[in-house]
């Protein structure tokens, strides 16, 4: 049963993964509706980020790691180097938790 | 140094390198922690691995060794595939990265995660996608099957990432990744909303589906703008 449950689970995403791939070539796009896939890629991996940030199992996360995201995001906005960014929010977010704040 | 991805100029492979090792350190303690956590719930050593390796898949992971814990394999199946719908239009938009040769596209498919998707985004030009997508999905893949190992192997010595941070440490790359893209207005407005949208509705739907309810966040394209009446004309 778990040998079925995990292959099932990869194989469905492998296919995930390769059908947009190869209907890419497939599809003949609209110059219009070409130009909004990278848009919509954007907006996957912001939701993604900021439900991320926000949420843990469909309920708020606490404020340890909105704060770490926030630092690090004001960070980036700053234009600092990557690794500073992700220590920065890693680093807030521990902090705040050996503070007590969950 | 500036990270080369907020610049018009693509990063060089030791920038790159520097940029994926900083999030390739935090997946490998985050695999360390499935690991740890997937061989306590029961399952075994050489099922945890191969999650890892063919599954690849880090929520969907931790989501179905808790569902599989819990004894409902079935919800582990379905709630997983749903998490990782969103695979499909990322493979729309990295189809022309991965080019057309079958070699690249079956082995870049399965090294595709946000954080590759992300890297190769962030690069101005073609090449510097390339470049940066196959960086990172290797590493990444290392990374993050190194790390399954060793959770397996240390088991209960592993530390809790969240006293760590490393929680906080993957939405922050990801918003830091995407910066240069939304420093245009037309997509930082689709993403704004799409975000909004999918923190809104998180409360209420599986997982999964908030994510792929922010592509409704391309609707504000179609809302007329204020003071830009000599729209282009396509």
């Amino acid at each position: 049963m778990l040998i079925a449950v995990i292959l099932t689970l990869a194989v469905g995403t492998y296919a995930f993964r390769l059908s947009g791939v190869v209907l890419r070539d497939r599809l003949t796009l609209p110059d219009r509706v070409h130009r909004l896939l990278p848009m919509a890629a954007a907006a996957l991996l912001a939701a993604l980020a900021v439900t991320a940030a926000l949420t843990e199992a469909g309920a708020f996360a606490g404020f340890a790691r909105p704060t770490g995201v926030l630092v690090g995001a004001a960070l980036a906005w700053r234009r600092a180097p990557f690794i500073a960014v992700v220590v920065a929010a890693a680093g807030t977010a521990a902090l705040l938790r050996l503070l007590g704040i969950p | 140094m500036r990270t080369a991805e907020r610049t018009a100029t693509p990063a060089s492979t030791p920038a790159l390198l520097r940029d994926v090792g900083a999030i390739g350190v935090a997946i490998v303690a985050i695999g360390a922690s499935f690991g740890a956590v997937a061989v306590a719930a029961g399952l075994p050593v050489l099922a945890t691995i191969a999650m890892s390796t063919l599954l690849y898949a880090g929520g969907a992971q931790f989501m179905a060794v808790g569902l599989i814990a819990a004894g409902s394999p079935v919800a582990a199946v379905f709630a997983g595939l749903l998490l990782n719908a969103r695979h499909l239009p990322f493979g729309l938009v990295l189809g022309d990265v991965l080019g057309r040769r079958w070699r690249d596209r079956l082995l870049g498919s399965h090294l595709m995660t946000d954080e590759a998707t992300a890297f190769a985004l962030a690069q101005p030009d073609p090449a510097g996608r390339r470049r940066a997508f196959w960086l990172a999905g290797i590493v990444l893949f290392f990374a993050w099957n190194l790390g399954t190992l060793a959770g397996v192997l240390l088991a209960s010595r592993v530390g809790d990432p969240l006293r760590l941070g490393l929680d906080a440490a993957f939405p922050a790359g990801l918003l830091a990744l995407l910066l240069p893209a939304l420093r245009e207005p037309e997509t930082r407005r689709v993403a704004l909303v799409g975000a909004a949208v999918a923190v809104l509705v998180t409360p209420v739907l599986p997982a999964g589906l908030p994510i792929l309810l922010a592509l409704s966040g391309l609707a504000v394209l179609l809302l007329p703008r204020r003071g830009r009446h000599r729209a282009r004309p396509c």
